[in-house]
This record gives C-alpha cells, structure tokens and sequence, in this order.
C-alpha cells in the first residue's frame, strides 16, 4: 500500500459515509450524490487492488500477514457494491444511511490494511 | 379525491402497540451493522485460527464464539417470532457480557487468558479486545443499541 494513497481512501471514505449518514437521518433516498460517494469509495478500492497486485514486485512487500490483507480488501470491494444495490433496490433514507454505513465501514477497514500492510508482522 | 387517511386511531391492544413502536428503518441500518460486524468477527477468527491458532487459542477460540454469536444475532434480529426474539435477547446480551469480560481481562490481565500483551491492533487481538477498540467500540456500544431496539419491539407474548 501507498501510504498517501492510504489517507486519501479513509478521508474519501469517511467523508462519504458521514454525508450519506447524515443526508439518510435528514431523509434524503439515495441519489446521485451519495451514490456517487460510494462508487468513488468502490473505484478506489479498485485501484488500491491494483496497487497491493503490483507494489510487492517494486519493492513495496507487505511487512504483514498477505493474506490476511486479501481477506481484508476483497470483502470491502465486495462490500460497497452490496450496499449500493441495496440502495436501488429500497429507495428510502434507511438505505442512504445503509451507504454511509458501508463507507464508514470502509474507512476503518483500509486503516486495517494498512496496519497489516506497514506495520504489523507476518 | 377520496380522503384515505386513516381517521380512526388504529385500536390499543398490546400487540399493535409493540406494531407501532417498531422503528423498521432504524432497525434496518442495526441489522446491517451487525452483519458487518458478523462478517469481520468471522472473517477475522477465520483467518487467526488457521494462519496462527497457536499464538493465543483462548483468545482466538473466544473470537470464533464471539462471530458465532453475531452471526445468530444478526439472523434473529431478521427473523420475525417470539422464539427469534428471544434468541436476539440471549445473543446479543451474552455480546454484552462478553465484551465486557474479555474487555477488562485484556486491557488489565491479558495473561489470564494467555495473551502478551493488550495491544487492540496486534496479531493476537480479537473483536472484544479492549471493549473492542480495535473496531472503534462499535462492539460495546452496538449490543446496548440492539438491546434498547429489542425493548422498543417487545411482541406481546414475550
């Protein structure tokens, strides 16, 4: 992982999940704005996918566990869009919060990778 | 236009009070939560037992149970039924008590249960760590909620 590339997806993310949290409780339904946010979430989860593949041939290895990092970011990629279709699906403001949710969720987990990926030990 | 609101209050028996006290949406984003919660616990213990169970098999043998258990909760808050409800009620208070006890053995004993050190975000460290600080206490706070959400739904029977 990047380091920089790290703190852009936890403040994105976090910032996407507070405004979708708060728009939910303010009883917007899920548009295009707070999906949005979480696709731009999804779209950066893709890419630090990307990153994890290449880094360790550039002399980037993980000090930690890489599976366990794996477990980590498949189940965040798999995780936004689940709730993203859930948010089409059911268009009231429970779903917008369901979205912050997830984002926020997201931001705790890139954190973890990182731990995983910098700091802790294999 | 024909005017449908409903003019006549909806009759007071115990059970459409519990009906009308129902927060559905609420409930919603707990149970959604505590799938998210289910899914990294079980994930995470997963993931521990097999790669290290060595390192601290109390600790993660408690991580299972404690994914078990989410698991379940998650599923009984789903579940209509007085029998599901009480099952929420027994899981989700066992959660409670759970992240309470590990909580305070590893922030203040983590030897009792063979552990080196009380590091929330170390390899040896589990869902309830430390009143679960590795998972921001979400999972200390998210049983008081669940308990406070079943209280509101309380079907008569029970």
């Amino acid at each position: 992982m990047i380091e920089w590339f790290t703190w852009v997806q936890v403040v994105i993310a976090l910032i996407a999940g507070l405004a979708c949290v708060v728009l939910g409780f303010a009883g917007k339904r899920p548009n295009d704005i707070t999906l949005g946010a979480a696709l731009l979430v999804e779209v950066l989860l893709i890419a630090q996918l990307v990153v994890a593949i290449i880094a360790p041939g550039v002399g980037n290895p993980p000090t930690g566990n890489l599976a366990e990092f794996y477990v980590y970011l498949i189940s965040a990629i798999i995780l936004v869009p689940a709730a993203i279709f859930w948010a089409l699906i059911e268009r009231n403001r429970w779903s917008t919060v369901v979205l912050g949710v997830a984002c926020l969720a997201i931001a705790v987990m890139v954190y973890r990778m990182y731990q995983i990926w910098a700091v802790q030990t294999a | 236009m024909v005017n449908n609101s409903s003019a006549a209050a909806p009759s007071s028996t115990p059970a459409s009070e519990a009906r009308r006290s129902r927060t559905p949406g609420i409930g919603r984003v707990l149970v959604v939560v505590y799938g998210i919660l289910a899914l990294a616990a079980a994930g995470r213990s997963v993931f521990q037992i097999i790669d290290r169970f060595g390192e601290a098999p109390v600790a993660f043998s408690l991580s299972a149970l404690s994914a078990v258990v989410y698991i379940v909760a998650t599923v009984a808050l789903v579940a209509p039924g007085a029998v599901w409800y009480r099952i929420a009620l027994i899981t989700i208070s066992f959660e409670l008590a759970g992240v309470l006890v590990v909580g305070t053995i590893t922030t203040f004993a983590p030897g009792l249960i063979g552990l080196a050190d009380n590091d929330p975000f170390g390899r040896t460290s589990t869902v309830w760590s430390s009143y679960g600080l590795g998972y921001l206490l979400i999972p200390l706070v998210l049983p008081v909620l669940g308990l406070l959400y079943l209280r509101r739904r309380r079907p008569a029977a029970v």
